[in-house]
């Protein structure tokens, strides 16, 4: 009975055991909406706190936008309260008032003084030349990239990140491929996402000239938007306005006139300067009276 | 000088016989190869993230080496019983002390060189450019910074029991003066009498080793500072290299030596 032989067995019968328990615990582990296992590495490692990592990471790819001029937790943010590589990108509504130049104040002392000559210590923009100001050199915005990536890898639930990584990939590095392929994945990870939504039409209007893709995937914006609370709608009026005046031009080149009307009085409802609009919209109207009946 | 240059050479040998510096070397040289290896978005030329990691390794061992290396030499001399030896022979305190220093701030210098090479090589990888000015002026400060730390570190082994003690104290210390030293007047405002008067003269006290941080600078591609600048940051570090050199020549001629 205490052979080795007997050992042996048990134990080949306690791992048979062990390996047939796991293989059908692990599947509904996994399939289990509570269980941390079905994310990434991240996700196991990190928990919720891994948002706080994410916005830190998309904070720190703003600072590298402003080649490192960027203030502390000492100094006055209040013209860095929305990202500066957001804001740029004309998706995003600012919160920004104050002095960006300035955020350092006047020199408080000697060492403040001296100090100020070994960092950073002049605004500017990656897109704009950075602190050479060479507007050559425009495609240096690549470097906020690498941060964005690890941002979205944190945090898979932040549209914002995916359209300003989207819109830099598009605008500056000409990376459209890239561009629509991160979107694919933000939006696989945000289904409701109207932000993701607008920043892909753009991509199908403005990269691949595919106006009809581009249509349906605004009018699906359109809709995801609406579906919003009033609430949410109320805080998101500058991306619904984007999504309406771009589908109106859209229809506008398309001749399909009074489609285009239709939008851009839906983009005056949320409008800071409907008068604009209504300009456009009068512009249109004249088209339509040119046709004649 | 022929006596502190003697007791500089004997450090630096010991430095490279420790394995302190190639641990931390080939960690560094590691974790840098590791993280240019991720692919952002198909772009080869995506450096900055990869420069910034790079310097942060460098300026994290440099200064485990710095601290560790100079916290104890004094209580090594005493422990091995070599310290009156050494003192017997025409060899003053003083020279031992500026010995050591010398010996410990050379050695710094030396593994600092091994480092911005490597620095510079990979940073020229992706940026195919070399700012060897830049570099310089980093390279310059980071040492003489170094050479603040390692007085520092020499007067505590002086002041504190053990070297684990006296390196633990410097760190917090170092790390302090380079997260906050900056902002310690700001701090101070906030605060009530007589916190205030303790801040704002721990802010005009302090060694800013902030100044001599050009990581931002490196990193970001930012033209040259003046060099009228680098020599006055130059002078202030070696004001407070002094300061440190001279308490602890203070502190050492009352130490009982055994």
């Amino acid at each position: 009975m205490n052979s080795p032989r007997t050992f042996l067995l048990l134990l080949v019968a306690l791992l048979v055991l062990c390996f047939g328990i796991a293989a059908h615990l692990a599947p509904e582990f996994q399939a289990a909406r509570w269980s941390r296992s079905t994310g990434d590495i991240f996700n196991v490692v990190l928990g919720d706190s891994r948002r706080m990592f994410a916005q830190s990471f998309y904070i720190k790819a703003d600072a590298y936008y402003h080649s490192g001029y960027y203030p502390t937790m000492f100094d006055n943010k209040e013209a860095f309260q929305t990202q500066h590589m957001a804001e740029d990108t004309g998706a995003v509504s600012s919160k920004n008032h104050g002095d960006e130049e300035g955020f350092l104040g006047p020199k408080r002392n000697w060492i403040d003084a001296f100090g100020r000559h070994f960092f950073p210590d002049r605004h500017s923009h990656l897109d704009e030349g950075g602190p050479a100001g060479d507007l050559s050199g425009t495609e240096n915005v690549r470097e906020i990239l690498p941060w964005l990536k690890l941002s979205a890898d944190l945090d898979p639930d932040n549209p914002q990140t995916y359209t300003v990584t989207a819109f830099w990939l598009r605008e500056r590095m000409h990376k459209t491929a890239e561009a629509e392929a991160f979107l694919h994945e933000g939006l696989q990870n945000n289904p409701d996402s109207y932000e993701i939504l607008y920043e892909l039409g753009r991509i199908y209007d403005e990269s691949y000239h595919d106006s009809p893709r581009a249509r349906n995937v605004w009018e699906l914006a359109v809709k995801k938007w609406q579906a919003q609370s009033e609430e949410t709608r109320n805080d998101n009026k500058l991306i619904f306005e984007q999504i309406t005046t771009h589908l109106a031009h859209l229809e506008d080149q398309a001749g399909n006139y009074q489609r285009a009307i239709d939008w851009y009085r839906a983009a005056q409802t949320v409008s800071l300067d409907p008068g604009s609009l209504g300009v456009k919209i009068a512009a249109i109207q004249k088209k339509i009276s040119a046709q004649g009946p | 000088m022929k006596n502190i240059f003697a007791v500089a050479g004997v450090v630096i040998k010991e430095l490279y016989r420790r394995k302190d510096f190639y641990v931390l070397f080939i960690i560094t040289v590691l974790i840098c190869l590791v993280m240019a290896s991720v692919n952002v978005f198909n772009d080869s030329k995506v450096a900055r993230y990869l420069k910034e990691i790079c310097l942060l390794l460098v300026w994290v061992s440099s200064l485990v080496i710095a601290v560790t290396t100079a916290a104890r030499q004094i209580p090594a001399e005493r422990e091995n019983r070599t310290l009156l030896p050494l003192l017997a022979k025409p060899v003053t305190r003083m020279q031992l002390i500026f010995g050591k220093f010398f010996g410990c701030w050379f050695a710094c210098g030396l593994t600092l060189l091994c480092f911005y090479i490597f620095f510079g090589a990979l940073s020229a990888t992706r940026e195919h450019q070399w700012p060897l000015a830049n570099y310089f002026q980093a390279a310059v400060m980071h040492w003489f910074m170094l050479g603040i730390v390692v007085a520092m570190a020499l007067l505590g082994s002086l002041v504190f029991a053990a070297p684990s003690s006296n390196s633990t104290i410097c760190f917090v210390i170092i790390g302090g003066i380079l997260f906050v030293g900056r902002h310690l007047d700001q701090v101070a405002v906030s605060m009530r009498e007589p916190l205030r008067t303790i801040v704002n003269a721990l802010y005009f006290t302090v060694p800013h080793l902030e100044f001599f941080d050009l990581r931002d600078l490196v990193i970001h591609n930012w033209p040259l500072i003046g060099w009228k600048y680098i020599v006055l940051a130059l002078l202030y570090a070696t004001a407070y290299i002094l300061i440190f050199l001279i308490g602890a020549c203070l502190v050492f001629r009352r130490k009982p030596v055994n």
